[in-house]
């Protein structure tokens, strides 16, 4: 099976020698195979690009967001999103480029009394790039004040996804979420493969009572309703912790449930692999068992690795969303999807600011999106798998 | 199949075991002793707590002894089926259960029963007409059902009714029938109004239950016992349905193991945001007042809930095959 793959792979290699490695002409490596394999996935590559896209929001949030997320308006509660135009017309009639929105007018809606804001035509609101607003530190690092755009009036209102409760801007909002909401699935997963690799990789290692032990354990854990139990979990929090500590202990309650399924795999492949040949040769030749793992066992399931890690990085996700949203996760002022669909939760609210749910929209985006990279990594995983 | 019975039990009774443990940890995590926070917070709203009603639960909890008392003081407890006093609602947890754990179970079971029949016939279309409209069609609606999060999912259906139609989805009755006897009709109302909770909770466990058997059914399809029946003359139709379908649920049968844990956590959310009479907004209200006792008996029920669920699919499933029942799957 081995020599039609590497014809295969010698008939899509340019002729430049360059690019081939080894004594034999035309090998590729493993992980050459498996970009390639990767890209075959047509939805798995688009998903890559939006996630790009995510990631690129998030480092970039605080440059990206129009308006100063925490910043509450009492003067613009509610206020509907503003569409946005790029061609403007002026008293002549003359057409020209020049982003711009509406402004608001309030009107008191007959019935409930209340009053509501409308989009007001006659006055025009025009953008600019690089504007100067609230003061941030760029990657946490350089203080800046530089906005890609705003209204050229600092005091004029933008919201282009509409205003939540307090008037605060729900776009800087969401984008100030991503970045919290990417990195609680990113941290977490990086967590529980920490305990998984170590758990189960010395369950599948050595066998055995630690091995039997870790079984149970983890069927114990995987028969349990999650939800409930992490909910309770993060209730004992005491309420005076920083935001900070909140977020680092919700995602280590996040992973304490999350680490079974990593674990599982890479007990898998470590049985599996224990008794290849090479193993034993290693083993034999006198070298230590934790450079037979390191050296010898882990590249070999690496991908594997990834692939499960990817898996499960939606998964910690939506469960962060779900404690936030429940009001046991993260508390405001950190801004998370959750957080933000917090303000959803009544259908009168609802009812009269649709937009509030759009962080649900990036949710679903974005978990979308990462099964499918999962997808197309666990087909690309194993290049030499037909 | 006795011994596999008895075998069973007996790790069902040691996971209970871990649970109630797990549980206990849970209930002692918030600083401070319940009982302190709880007079701190009597007096924080001006009421008085009389001395002797302290004494009285310290004595019940064993507040003042070592831990491993106060843990079997506490399974003495929910063993007797003393699950103690809820302090937030001032109703003995006892009868908080008898009044909801009905409606749980019922939409719980509902969810399950609409999710194996809506997922079985989808799975085994999908999979005999692969690559067709509607098994795209299918996959398309699976992936959302795995990517939207229940609570969005409910909100989302909530809005919609709200606004194009003007019904609010929200509770399990009509205010008339809320604290009415059982009737016909408000069996009816009932019926009305359970589907919303019921098609929220349903879809992600359906979706998952579609992969699943469609991968299967793919699989048993081209083996060569598919192709005799065709060749014999038997009927398309009647050689899928006898041979490979039947196979192909098997797998399935042992996948009650997880959707039960996925039904009482999704039931969670939804019920939450939809506002129903279930045991889940009386567990988040506990969890939130740091009502330690009850959210504890409350999770302990839940946990005993699951692992009854998947024991009936575990025997299920030995009944079924008898590979499982003879010990050469399940024994490792």
């Amino acid at each position: 099976m081995n020599s039609t793959i590497m014809t295969e792979a010698a008939a899509d290699l340019p002729e430049d020698s360059s690019t081939v490695r080894g004594t034999l002409a035309g090998t590729e490596s493993q992980w050459q195979l498996i970009r390639r394999r990767f890209r075959q996935h047509r939805m798995a590559r688009v998903s890559l690009y939006i996630l790009i896209l995510f990631a690129f929001c998030a480092v970039f949030a605080n440059f990206l967001a129009p308006k100063d997320p925490l910043k509450v308006q009492a003067r613009y509660t509610y206020a509907p999103p503003q569409g946005l135009h790029f061609i403007d017309r002026d008293e002549n009639g003359d057409w020209s480029f020049r982003p711009h929105v509406y402004g608001y007018k309030v009107e008191v809606e007959p019935e409930a009394l209340r009053r509501v804001f409308v989009i007001d035509p006659s006055k025009k609101i025009y953008l600019n790039w690089f504007v100067e607003g609230h003061e941030y530190k760029l990657l946490g690092l350089f203080p800046s004040n530089i906005h890609l755009f705003g209204p050229e009036r600092k005091r004029d209102p933008l919201y282009l996804l509409g205003s939540d409760r307090l008037g605060r801007d729900m776009l800087s909002r969401l984008l100030l979420g991503t970045r919290i909401s990417l990195s609680v699935g990113i941290v977490g997963v990086v967590l529980s493969l920490f305990f998984g690799v170590l758990i189960g990789g010395l369950a599948g290692f050595y066998g055995g009572w630690f091995d039997a032990v870790t079984q149970r354990t983890i069927e114990f854990l995987r028969s349990l309703p999650t939800i409930p139990l992490w909910m309770a979990l993060a209730s004992a929090m005491p309420s005076d912790w920083s935001p900070l500590r909140v977020y680092f202990v919700i995602t280590l309650i996040l992973s304490l449930l999350g680490w079974t399924e990593l674990a599982r795999v890479v007990r898998g492949r470590f049985l599996a692999l224990k008794d290849e040949d090479y193993v034993a040769a290693a083993l034999y030749d006198g070298a230590s068992h934790i450079r037979v793992v390191m050296r010898h066992m882990v590249p070999a399931f690496t991908s594997h690795i990834i692939t499960a890690a990817s898996l499960a990085i939606p998964g910690m996700i939506l469960a962060e969303t779900a404690l936030s949203f429940l009001g046991l996760g993260l508390q405001s002022p950190v801004v998370s999807w959750g957080v933000l669909l917090q303000e959803a939760q009544n259908i009168r609210v609802l009812a009269t600011a649709p937009w509030l749910l759009a962080p649900g929209l990036a949710i679903v985006i974005a978990v979308l999106a990462m099964n499918f990279v999962g997808d197309g990594l666990r087909d690309a995983a194993d290049p030499y798998a037909r | 199949m006795t011994l596999y019975l008895v075998r069973r039990l007996v790790t069902m009774l040691l996971t209970l075991l871990a649970l109630s443990v797990v549980v206990f940890v849970v209930i002692q995590l918030p600083p401070g002793d319940f009982i302190t926070s709880y007079i701190a917070r009597l007096s924080g709203s001006g009421e008085t707590i009389d001395q002797a009603v302290i004494d009285t639960l310290r004595e019940r909890y064993q507040m003042d002894a070592p831990i491993l008392a106060q843990y079997w003081a506490w399974l003495k407890g929910m063993l007797h089926g003393e699950f103690g006093y809820s302090f937030e609602m001032k109703l003995p947890v006892a009868q908080i259960f008898s009044e909801r754990i009905g409606i749980s179970l019922a939409v719980e079971l509902l969810a399950v029963v609409v999710m194996w029949a809506v997922a079985i016939p989808i799975g085994i279309y999908s999979a005999v007409r692969q690559y067709s409209i509607g098994d795209y069609f299918a996959t398309v609606i699976g992936f959302f059902g795995l990517a939207v999060p229940n609570f969005l999912f409910a909100l989302v259906l909530m809005y919609i009714c709200y606004v194009w139609f003007g019904v609010t989805i929200t509770g399990l009755f009509s205010p008339e029938y809320m604290n009415a006897k059982w009737s016909l009709d408000r069996f009816l109302d009932f019926v009305q109004h359970v589907w919303a909770p019921v098609l929220v909770i349903a879809t992600a466990g359906t979706a998952q239950l579609v992969r699943v058997l469609r991968a299967n059914l793919l699989d048993e399809l081209n083996k060569p016992y598919v192709l005799t029946a065709r060749a014999k003359g038997l009927e398309k139709r009647k050689v899928i349905m006898r041979y490979p379908v039947r196979v192909a649920m098997n797998p399935l049968v042992s996948t009650i193991g997880w959707v039960l844990p996925t039904v009482i956590s999704s039931s969670f959310v939804t019920a939450i945001v939809l506002n129903l009479p279930t045991l889940s907004p009386i567990l988040l209200r506990a969890l939130l007042s740091q009502d330690m006792y009850l959210a504890g008996a409350l999770i302990l029920f839940m946990g005993v809930l699951t692992m009854i669920g998947t024991l009936i699919s575990d025997l299920l499933l030995a009944w079924i095959d008898p590979r499982i029942r003879l010990g050469m799957v399940g024994a490792n």
